[in-house]
């Protein structure tokens, strides 16, 4: 089925099975590979995009319910020459290590600081337990998401 | 397979009309996991996630009607005077969850792990049903949820709402599990107090084939607050004992089994220590907000 959607700003449309998740759309269809296949139950986050401006796993959004609908990903994140604040965090607090979780955690904490400039730790582990890192242990990503705070408000770190 | 994609409620019921075996789906977490894993491949899938008659919740003459398609993530921000459903909906999967997955998903797949259940449960709620041609039909919950994954729904309804008449009193919802989030319920429970009717209710979810509620410790529970003057003296003293025999009983009428989540006489243990903290919880709650 033919499905159309607003993706980074741009009409695209794709030919999908109609039972297909929106990640295998945007990763097999539409050449965006950011958005990380893992767990395909909605377990691990690493598939997070905006749909509608809303924070969901791409894994269980049905392809043909973004139909007419907006998708931002982690690509849409950066510009050519220019990272995102978040992932500029994320690279100075050393918050990656295999790579495969911080596009989906990236996504996740441009989403919380969105709503919530300042988190509170409690704030920030709540607004992340649906993303799973296998290698950092997870302190360095708070890290990261503190020094972003830090820097999008203009506050001290 | 073929995807139906309605745009309001009466297109949607008379696709279902023709259509029966067409798989409902709105925030897609429960069904887009079996379609991830080839676990069930429906002939027909239906979106009802765009129907603006299902996202809708309204309170009127002491009861609240909510839509089947309002997400945990609205009810958490729109509804938080709603305690146990608003802290049942915080426990639901994670922030990406909770803003797709819906009351209506948890009433549909009736698992007798979903996390709203036992709170739609303890207050009696209706589940209000349709279909094609302004036909409607309402059936109390334990009438609508029969076992396993197993519903009343026709092939021919959708689940339109839940409804039930708000109580005033203290409630709350509890959770056991292995982590604070991504968790289905290793057991879980809903105490509400009626103090109008000046009875208590306890549900029990994901210890037995659909939600459970406790009838006689609530019995027990009404009498003993009889017995000690608390219906009308919060500060009344409760006996210890009576929250112990209280968490004895709810435990009772727990019927779990074993299974990867959690062996039955856990489950049975878990009941009774959720039970004598949420009545805890409740007696403390009633003397700091005036009873």
């Amino acid at each position: 089925m033919l499905v159309r959607s607003k993706v980074n700003g741009e009409w695209r449309e794709s030919d999908v099975w109609e039972g297909s998740s929106l990640l295998s759309m945007l990763r097999d269809e539409l050449g965006l590979p950011g958005s990380k296949n893992a767990c395909e139950q909605g377990e691990c986050g690493s598939c997070s995009v905006w749909l509608n401006r809303e924070l969901v796993c791409a894994c269980l959004v049905l392809a043909a319910q973004a139909h007419g609908r907006e998708v931002r990903t982690i690509e849409a994140m950066s510009s050519e020459d220019r990272l995102h604040p978040v992932q500029e965090a994320f690279v100075a607090a050393g918050a990656v290590q295999c790579g495969f979780c911080t596009p989906g955690f990236v996504v996740a904490v441009a989403d919380l600081l969105s709503q919530d400039p300042t988190p509170s730790e409690e704030a920030v582990r709540e607004a992340l337990s649906g993303n799973i890192c296998r290698c950092t242990g997870y302190q360095k990503i708070l890290d990261a998401v503190f020094l972003a705070s830090a820097q999008m408000t203009g506050g001290a770190y | 397979m073929d995807v139906l994609l309605p745009r309001a409620l009466e297109e949607a019921l008379e696709m279902k009309a023709d259509r029966p075996e067409a798989r409902p789906i709105a925030g897609g977490t429960d069904v887009m996991v079996e379609l991830n894993f080839d676990r069930d491949r429906p002939e027909a899938l239906i979106d009802v996630s765009s129907l603006p008659e299902l996202r809708d919740w309204q309170r009127e003459d002491g009861t609240i009607s909510l839509g089947a398609g309002v997400t945990y993530t609205r009810i958490m921000r729109e509804l938080p005077e709603h305690v146990a459903l608003a802290q049942a909906s915080r426990t639901v999967g994670s922030p990406q969850i909770r803003n797709r997955a819906t009351v209506g998903g948890n009433l549909g797949t009736a698992s007798p792990a979903g996390d709203a259940l036992p709170v739609l449960a303890a207050h009696d709620a209706e589940i209000v049903l349709a279909s094609a041609g302004g036909s409607r039909r309402t059936l109390p919950w334990n009438e609508f949820s029969v076992g396993v994954k197993k519903t009343a729904l026709a092939p021919d309804e959708l689940i339109l709402a839940a409804r039930w008449r708000i109580l005033r009193g203290p409630a709350s919802f509890s959770k056991i599990g292995t982590r604070n989030a991504m968790v289905i319920a290793v057991a879980s429970l809903c105490l509400v107090f009626d103090e109008e009717g000046r009875s208590v209710r306890v549900a029990l979810g994901s210890v037995g084939p659909t939600i459970i509620r406790a009838s006689e410790a609530e019995a027990f529970a009404g009498e003993a607050l009889s017995r000690a003057g608390a219906w009308d003296d919060a500060w009344a003293p409760f006996p210890v004992a009576d929250v112990e025999a209280f968490g004895e009983l709810v435990a009772g009428a727990a019927r779990p089994i074993d299974d990867v989540r959690g062996s039955a006489a856990y489950r049975q243990h878990a009941c009774g220590v959720l039970a004598r903290r949420a009545l805890s919880w409740a007696l403390l709650d009633r003397r700091e907000n005036g009873g």
